[in-house]
């Protein structure tokens, strides 16, 4: 029966080409629309970080003095250079690391070569087992090495290819600014997208080049970039060591619920103990938030980005209404013939499943063409000047969800005008014939 | 014309005709808010500045070893892009317009207060400042010579030194003094200020969104050394302004130590506003396609349930046109029955424009939908209806009485 109905279909679209094209189209477009959108949003609001996001915490502790404090404010978002460095001396996490953005000018050695700037981050060493940095070369610093200010850097396969060439370039030097630093480990191609560990830089962006040990970064008094949020001046700066100035983002690793527990605790007995000291009288107002809130809270997914979803959502909407009342009026157009078949013997069921294979058809080949719409709409989207434009590739769960989606949405577009071709009194049809 | 005999024919496709006022009133709702939101978006692309704009270029340029002594150097290098032909003014400033720098610095109004009354953002620059950035005065004078300090001593602790004065914006002074008292008053900020000049206008460098303190922003007497700023450039002639980038690339590379001219930082004020705005401007773009389309499907929609139901009621207009209807009564009929269609379309449209509008504004910060939007967009759908149902109609009129004869 199948291979009639679509028989019966195609003999039914040849009839009225442009009208059958007009569905066709409409629900493409609108597939085209919605996925391009969809993908954009899936794609961004991805877990950068899966199997370790649940155990990556974010740690924000309200040191400001009484006078900007604000209760319940979602500020501040970064720590003190000294707080930090408290939470790193005590070690109460499995791993945790403090960091912060930087720019550095690496001049190569090649003397043909011009310096250029590249972003850095100035860290401790379980930056890199915490966030599963992969090593094309050599291995990350210790922690013997923040200790001891060790003049060494990680840098990015990219910056190792554009300095050295594709070489083992462990162990030679790379010279930052006036500066000398001894390569430890070039990283694999590693990017995190979002940058979900420095929310106050660009969010969509390279993972940085060049890694330096946070107090090794603080000795060469390498330059800071991002927020930096300061109530009073200090001797060295807003970047000295007491300075009243938040620009340091802190990261702890806690396996268990338990270990979450015990590290809130430590948490506030920390702020408890800063209270006491007369830094602060407002209470502790700590926060500790996994990757996923965190992403969420920063609003890592643009406002655009759903905005546009909700609007491609609704475009689909509109389409799918055209094509179930162009496909009404073209099936009940039809009445005569239902009614002949229904005389000859027809079951409604039947008629139903007639008109649903021929729905069906019109949405299998409006999904078709409306993968092809959406990956010139993806590429078109790459093309965009937005940070993220150049993640706007499909994967296969989007490319099944398409196909899916065009066809659960034709279906459901087709299953009304065949539900009322079904109920055509055959009577009445074949009287008025 | 009567409407009645329309409707009761309506009445007998009652679900297509329902489905077609659904498409409508989602495309008025769809269209009307993103008709809102474009204008939304070219309003903040653009917000004047203050700044001659159009003859501003900038130059970022950064050392590669620290030794040098960047005062003395910055002060050469002004002087040579002030030699280059074509340029006026030159100054360093500490973060340009709609660049990626930006400071915030909370004011009070007495030195003892506790919370500061607003925060707002400091320019910091040289004597040529005002001249190069194209600023008006309205009230009060320029800085004085001797009023400029060095950014070093202005971030040295221990240093004395001291600002005396500031320049504000004409509504950051009625902010903080809103009984228009402000030239003469005193703020603090990095010590106590006198403010000696209002500009007409002057802007962050970043625009947040909300016009309310766009302008909060204020002009401090600093000699910025180039290290920490990016060199402005007023050109006379904006034909100029890729030469004299060029032009001020070359003059800054050929002296002093070791520098490199950072590209994110150089280009004209115009390139860097363009740049600023991007994302607003494709999202602009985005909707006037996503509203093009819409009114695109809801036409051939309306073309092609009006197609279906002339061919349907071939025998009817038959009989009509053999009762003596005229072909004009024929037409008015079809279009009279798809301004029905849109006119409940459209009301309905409304209400959900208005919902949407809502929505919007509670999650995306959005002002209240101007009430004249809903009677354009209403005209656009009334317009697109009419211009869709024309052909159809039209065929419909060339059915002859003959018809009526004629069995099916």
């Amino acid at each position: 029966m199948f291979g009639y109905y679509c028989k019966l279909a195609l003999h039914s679209f040849g009839r009225n080409r442009l009208l059958t094209a007009l569905m066709v189209l409409a629900i493409a477009v609108g597939i085209g629309a919605s996925m391009t959108t969809l993908t954009v949003f899936h794609v961004l609001a991805a877990d950068p970080i899966p199997g370790k996001s649940a155990q990556l915490f974010y740690v924000e502790m309200n040191v400001y003095p009484d006078e900007k404090y604000e209760p319940g404010a979602t500020e501040p978002l970064q720590l003190t250079r000294r707080d930090a460095e408290a939470l790193l001396r005590d070690k109460r996490g499995d791993r945790q690391a403090m960091m912060s953005a930087g720019g550095v000018t690496v001049v190569p050695a090649r003397a043909e070569q011009t310096p250029f700037s590249v972003e850095a981050r100035y860290t401790s060493a379980d930056f890199f087992p915490m966030f599963a940095v992969p090593m094309r070369y050599g291995h990350a610093w210790t922690a013997e090495d923040d200790g001891r200010r060790a003049r060494i850097a990680v840098i990015s396969r990219h910056l190792n290819e554009q300095v050295f060439g594709d070489i083992d370039s462990v162990g030679k030097d790379l010279q930052i600014g006036d500066t000398v630093l001894r390569i430890v480990g070039v990283t694999e191609d590693w990017s995190m997208n979002p940058r979900f560990y420095d929310m106050t830089n660009e969010t969509y962006a390279d993972s940085e080049d060049v890694f330096v040990p946070f107090s090794t970064s603080r000795d060469l008094e390498l330059g800071s970039r991002g927020t930096m949020d300061c109530w009073g001046d200090s001797p060295n700066g807003p970047t000295g060591e007491n300075a009243p100035c938040l620009w340091i983002q802190y990261w702890v690793e806690l396996g268990d619920a338990g270990r979450q527990a015990d590290y809130r605790a430590y948490l506030e007995s920390y702020a408890r103990q800063q209270h006491d000291a007369g830094r602060f009288s407002h209470p502790a107002d700590n926060r500790l938030s996994d990757v996923m809130t965190w992403l969420d809270r920063n609003h890592a997914v643009p406002a655009d980005v759903r905005l546009q979803l909700w609007l491609a959502l609704v475009f689909l909407g509109i389409c799918l209404l055209n094509t179930v009342g162009l496909m009404l009026a073209k099936f009940m157009r039809h009445g005569g013939e239902i009614g002949v078949r229904r005389a000859l013997g027809a079951s409604r069921r039947a008629i139903f499943a007639q008109h649903l294979v021929e729905a069906g058809m019109i949405g299998a080949a409006g999904g078709t063409l409306g993968l092809l719409f959406a990956w010139i709409g993806l590429w078109l989207v790459r093309r965009q000047p937005a940070d993220y434009a150049g993640l706007a590739h499909m994967d296969g769960s989007m490319l099944l969800g398409t196909l899916v989606l065009a066809l659960v949405s034709s279906l459901l577009a087709g299953a009304l005008p065949a539900w009322q071709a079904m109920r055509v009194q055959t009577a009445l049809q074949l009287k008025s014939q | 014309m009567h409407i009645r005999p329309i409707l009761s024919s309506l009445r007998k496709h009652k679900i297509a005709a329902l489905l077609i006022v659904l498409e409508i009133a989602f495309s008025c709702a769809v269209v009307c808010n993103a008709l809102f939101l474009i204008d939304q978006r070219l309003e903040r692309m653009q917000r004047p500045s203050g700044a001659a704009e159009q003859q501003i270029v900038q130059v970022r340029i950064r050392s590669v070893a620290r030794n040098d002594d960047s005062a003395a150097l910055t002060r050469e290098d002004l002087d040579a892009l002030r030699r280059i032909p074509g340029v006026s003014n030159a100054s360093a400033i500490n973060q340009p317009l709609f660049g990626t720098t930006v400071t915030f610095s909370g004011i009070s109004l007495s030195a003892d207060q506790q919370r500061s009354t607003l925060r707002a953002t400091n320019y910091m620059g040289d004597m040529q400042l005002l001249d190069t950035l194209g600023l008006t005065l309205v009230a009060g004078r320029r800085f004085h010579p001797d009023e400029f300090l060095d950014y070093a001593r202005l971030q040295d602790p221990n240093d004395t030194g001291t600002l005396p004065s500031v320049i504000v914006s004409q509504a950051l002074a009625q902010r903080l003094f809103p009984d228009g008292t402000a030239l003469g008053r005193t703020i603090h900020v990095f010590g106590e200020h006198r403010i000696v000049g209002i500009v007409q206008r002057l802007v962050q460098p970043r625009d947040f969104g909300t016009p309310a303190d766009y302008q909060d922003a204020m002009l401090l007497p600093v000699n910025m050394p180039y290290t920490s700023g990016t060199y402005l450039l007023r050109v006379n002639d904006p034909a100029q302004r890729e030469a004299v980038l060029q032009q001020a690339r070359k003059v800054l590379l050929a002296h002093g130590p070791r520098r490199m001219i950072q590209d994110k930082g150089t280009m004209t004020a115009e390139q860097a506003r363009a740049h600023y705005y991007r994302n607003d401007r494709a999202m602009a773009w985005l909707l006037v396609g996503v509203c093009a389309m819409l009114l695109l499907i809801t036409a051939l929609g309306i073309v092609g349930l009006a197609s279906f139901w002339v061919q349907q009621r071939t025998k009817q207009i038959g009989v009509r046109r053999a009762l003596g209807a005229t072909r004009g009564q024929v037409l008015r009929y079809f279009q009279l029955e798809n301004f029905l269609l849109a006119s409940a379309g459209i009301g309905l449209g409304m209400l959900l424009a208005y919902a949407a509008n809502l929505y919007l504004m509670s999650a995306y910060e959005l002002p209240r939908l101007p009430l004249w939007y809903l009677p354009v967009g209403a005209l656009a759908l009334w317009l697109l209806g009419q211009l869709a149902v024309l052909g159809p109609a039209r065929r419909a009129t060339r059915v002859a009485p003959a018809v009526a004869t004629r069995s099916a």
